[in-house]
């Protein structure tokens, strides 16, 4: 009988034993933590903190988040900790039960700085393990930020099961900028971590290099070779990310001048209404995307392949026009031309201003185009990338139509001697005709790509004239290699200058360097080779 | 200048233009200073301050024609040194203010105070003293011109190219004075002017005097460029415009005669930009900007490029347009008038208001000694453009 007596005292305690745990109804060392929570002191949320992160319920990330958010209630009368939702339901923090509603006297958690980093931390360390690889890699580049020394056992952990090449990368960043900062960890322990900082080379790496505090000399000496390493390689790619602004720069003021630079190399005619092509090739993307807006939602992300050759029709069949109506009657007065066709820009703008109003239009991005991507050290967006693309692309079009076609042969034949052309029986005025279209229209297709980049105004080719122009009297007329170069090395100049000198001063700097360079070489850097006194 | 010279170099055109030049000058400030307000005949003080501003802009093309229509350089950065005399100007009316500004410093405008100045910036030295003031107006808008001439023209940079970097050029200024460490006022420029040789700027009396003071800095600035145009110098100029290269083979150093002209024309524009400013009461970079080169421009193509007087009327005729035009309910359509302005000119009307009735004039005068004699008429291609090959 005792035997039996005491073997269902045994099993009843054990019985007690399991419920206790089993049942997180019952007070446990999660439910004292989390009903710390209401105290609404800041040690005790501290305390509750570290317990409801190391406790591995699950649970403790929404408590942890809601936390943060400033969306956890505690009620001081009663004890209880309840996580109201984004979506306005709220759940008993302690069961996680939903509970229909949160009573009156219940407040929300307050936290003060040195909390809330301690709630980064708590959320790092429980992301670690999320099953989404972007929450787990944004978790690894946190704690490497903040590098607490208690994110060291989830980070282990963390590694152990990370089958992810990237997020593992990151957590090794991690633990290494965990192990530099932990004052008991090894010197072979510290030197791994700063070879592994050193691998990663950028910004980030060499501020905790730097700040690392008092360190074995063994460690400082490799950190200070880390560090200079890093600098030369981030000089590196500071030099290359100041040649990708260059070439993306360059391609727009390629885009924006070749038009310029065919009109006036074959037909020695400055079109100063030719931002306004450029302009009217970016309304045109924007009344592209309207109707496909409202009308066939499904077709945006084709908007700017629709764009392009609409763009191209409307300024080059308004540039055909302009050249029949105006300009044929001003050949041989470059002058007046240039007055004419300042004349035409500003009567273009304020008609462009009352058809669409003065304020910028919203022309989107598609979705290949929106987004950047990472290319070592610099960042490298897709607009600018399908810029350069494209304007490249048109480049080759236009050397290839130049060369090839019957047309092209009769705009070089107009450019290198227009009355021996017109002796050979080349009927000029047609050809003057298309080319200030091809110009135009050319413009007009800088115009759908400028639209993805820069606002679309009324004001939006003025932005561009002067630039072009520098382009097209730096690189020189009757070559389109020149304008290549011209704006490419415009654009590179100009960014590299930028950092030294600063946006305006660079940019000053450029056009008084070109305005010396004029001296040197009036006609421009690839200039047309011929006899004449006078162009 | 002789009067010999002088007589020789005014036609009837000429003299009409400055006899109401002159009677404008005279009795327009008579008329609003004596004459009771509201008084039929009394031009009140908001116009004097206008016409005292069509006066300085007729100043400026005077300038551009002496270039464009006798020189064939088309500058589209005579708008620079316009403001670069009114800035000078500017800066000596800044330094009167005193401890009149808001922050009561006495020797730091307010915009220095404002943004921490600690002393005066050395290019502000000098500019507390008047004829230190009106030297600037003249040398720094002539020294700007004489190295950007001496670099162009030496090196033959000639026609589009030429207006090209000269719009640079204003443009270049126009990005550096809207900068504040530049140390002339950022984007909101130099305003709030007290004083003039001790006498307020706001004043009636002061602007009637300024007036007065325009009308005979517009007489003067004619007179100097009808004895540049009427002399041989300006015999070799206007064959520069009509065949520079053929110039240079007869020996001439064109790049000479071009730089002193430029010069020249310069020093005029920034004396009407010092003109200009106390009149209006502000000077901001926007005075830079490219478009406004290019409008003065179109003043002198309207007029009548190659005559002097058709230059000043033009300025007079399309600033008053514009002021009729921005001022009312035909605001919006302004810059297509004045955009069809441009081109309706040139292709149509290539000499201009006053260079079409010479012409017309001429044909009459021509006809009628015509049927007098049998003679044939001589032919007139003075103010002929240059057609390019």
């Amino acid at each position: 009988m005792p035997t039996n007596l005491s073997a269902r005292l045994c099993s009843f305690v054990l019985s007690l034993f399991l419920i206790a745990f089993a049942l997180p109804a019952f007070a446990g060392p999660f439910e004292d933590a989390v009903a710390k929570f209401a105290n609404d002191d800041f040690s005790d949320t501290d305390e509750a903190i570290g317990v409801v992160a190391g406790s591995g319920n699950k649970l403790a990330l929404p408590i942890i988040s809601a936390l943060q958010d400033g969306r956890l209630m505690a009620d001081p009368d009663s004890k209880k900790v309840y996580v109201t939702g984004a979506d306005g339901k709220s759940i008993d923090a302690a069961t996680g039960e939903p509970v229909a509603s949160v009573p009156d006297s219940a407040s929300a958690v307050r936290l003060n700085n040195r909390l809330r980093r301690s709630v980064d931390t708590a959320i790092g360390n429980l992301t670690l393990q999320s099953p989404d690889v972007g929450t787990r890699l944004q978790a690894a580049q946190s704690v490497f930020k903040s590098h607490e020394e208690t994110a060291l056992e989830p980070v282990d952990a963390a590694l152990a099961k990370e089958t992810n090449k990237s997020v593992k990368a990151a957590l090794g960043d991690a633990r290494a900028a965990i192990l530099l900062f932990k004052p008991d960890a090894t010197e072979v322990e510290k030197l791994e971590a700063v070879a592994t900082l050193k691998a990663r080379g950028d910004q980030e790496a060499m501020a905790l290099l730097t700040g690392m505090g008092d360190q074995p000399a063994t460690v400082t000496k490799a950190a200070a070779s880390a560090i200079s390493s890093i600098q030369s390689s981030l000089a590196v790619w500071s030099m290359v990310q100041n040649a990708w602004y260059g070439l993306s720069l360059g391609s727009v003021l390629l885009l924006a001048a070749i038009g310029l630079a065919i009109t006036f190399g074959v037909m020695g005619v400055i079109n100063m209404a030719h931002g306004e092509m450029v302009m009217i090739g970016a309304y045109t993307t924007f009344v592209v995307q309207e109707v496909i807006r409202t009308r066939y939602p499904g077709l945006f992300d084709y908007s700017l392949l629709i764009a392009v050759p609409l763009a191209f029709l409307v300024a080059g069949a308004l540039g055909v026009l302009i050249e029949r109506s105006i300009i044929r009657f001003l050949y041989g007065r470059p002058l007046e031309t240039l007055l004419a066709t300042w004349g035409l820009s500003l009567v273009l703008q304020q008609a462009v201003r009352t058809m669409f109003g003065p304020t910028n239009r919203e022309v989107g991005n598609p979705s290949w185009m929106s987004g950047a991507f990472e290319l070592g050290q610099i960042t490298i967006t897709y607009n600018r990338l399908w810029i350069l693309v494209f304007t490249l692309a048109v480049f080759a079009i236009l050397l290839a139509m130049l060369r090839y076609t019957a047309l092209g042969l009769e705009m070089r034949a107009v450019t290198q001697n227009r009355r021996m052309a017109a002796s050979m029986g080349i009927a000029t005025s047609r050809v003057d005709a298309l080319t200030f279209g091809l110009g135009s229209g050319i413009a007009g297709i800088a115009g759908v790509a400028l639209s993805q980049i820069d606002n679309v105004s009324p004001n939006l080719g003025q932005s561009y004239i002067i630039d072009s122009f520098m382009v097209v009297v730096f690189g020189g007329v009757g070559n389109l290699w020149g304008t290549l170069v011209g704006a490419f090395t415009l654009g590179i100049a100009n960014k590299f200058l930028e950092p030294v000198a600063g946006a305006v001063l660079g940019k000053i700097a450029i056009l008084v360097l070109i305005i010396l360079f004029i001296q040197k070489r009036p006609r421009g850097l690839f200039a047309l080779k011929g006899r004449a006194v006078e162009a | 200048m002789t009067p010999h010279m002088l007589t020789r170099s005014l036609d009837r055109g000429a003299t009409i233009f400055l006899a109401v030049v002159a009677a404008c000058g005279i009795l327009i400030p008579l008329s609003n200073l004596l004459l009771p307000a509201g008084s039929f005949l009394q031009v009140p003080t908001y116009l004097v301050a206008l016409w005292g501003k069509y006066v300085c802009y007729a100043i400026l093309a005077l300038s551009i024609d002496l270039i464009w229509g006798y020189c064939g350089i088309l500058s589209l950065g005579h708008g620079a040194f316009f403001a670069l005399g009114g800035y000078a100007m500017g800066m000596y009316l800044m330094r009167q203010i005193g401890s009149r500004g808001v922050y009561g410093n006495p020797v730091l405008p307010d915009f220095m105070v404002f943004l921490n100045y600690s002393k005066l910036p050395w290019s502000w030295y000098g500019f507390d003293m008047f004829w230190f003031a009106a030297l600037m107006v003249l040398v720094v808008p002539g020294l700007l011109a004489f190295c950007f001439g001496w670099l162009a023209f030496r090196s033959r940079v000639t026609g589009v190219y030429l207006s090209i970097i000269t719009q640079a050029m204003t443009y270049a200024l126009l990005l550096a004075f809207f900068r504040n460490d530049f140390g002339f006022g950022g984007n909101n420029g130099l305003t709030d002017f007290k004083d003039i040789l001790g006498f307020n700027v706001q004043a009636e009396g002061t602007r009637a005097a300024l007036f007065a003071l325009s009308c005979l800095a517009l007489i003067l600035s004619f007179l100097i460029c009808r004895s540049v145009v009427s002399s041989k110098l300006g015999k070799v100029l206007i064959a520069i415009r009509d065949a520079e290269s053929r110039s240079r083979f007869l020996g001439y150093r064109v790049e000479s005669y071009k730089l002193f002209v430029f010069t020249l024309s310069a020093c005029m524009a920034g004396v009407a930009g010092a003109l200009y400013v106390p009149q209006v009461g502000i000077i901001n970079p926007s005075e830079f900007a490219p478009g406004n080169s290019i409008e003065a421009v179109i003043w002198v193509a309207v007029g009548g490029r190659g005559t002097l007087v058709g230059a000043a009327l033009g300025a007079v005729v399309v600033n008053y347009a514009k002021t009729v035009f921005t001022s009312g309910m035909l605001a919006p359509y302004w810059l297509f008038m004045l955009g069809a302005m441009f081109i309706l000119v040139t292709l149509l009307l290539p000499k201009g208001i006053v260079g079409t009735f010479n012409a017309w004039w001429d044909q009459l005068k021509e006809k009628r000694t015509a049927a007098t004699t049998t003679s044939v008429a001589a032919e007139d291609s003075v103010t002929e453009p240059k057609m390019a090959e």
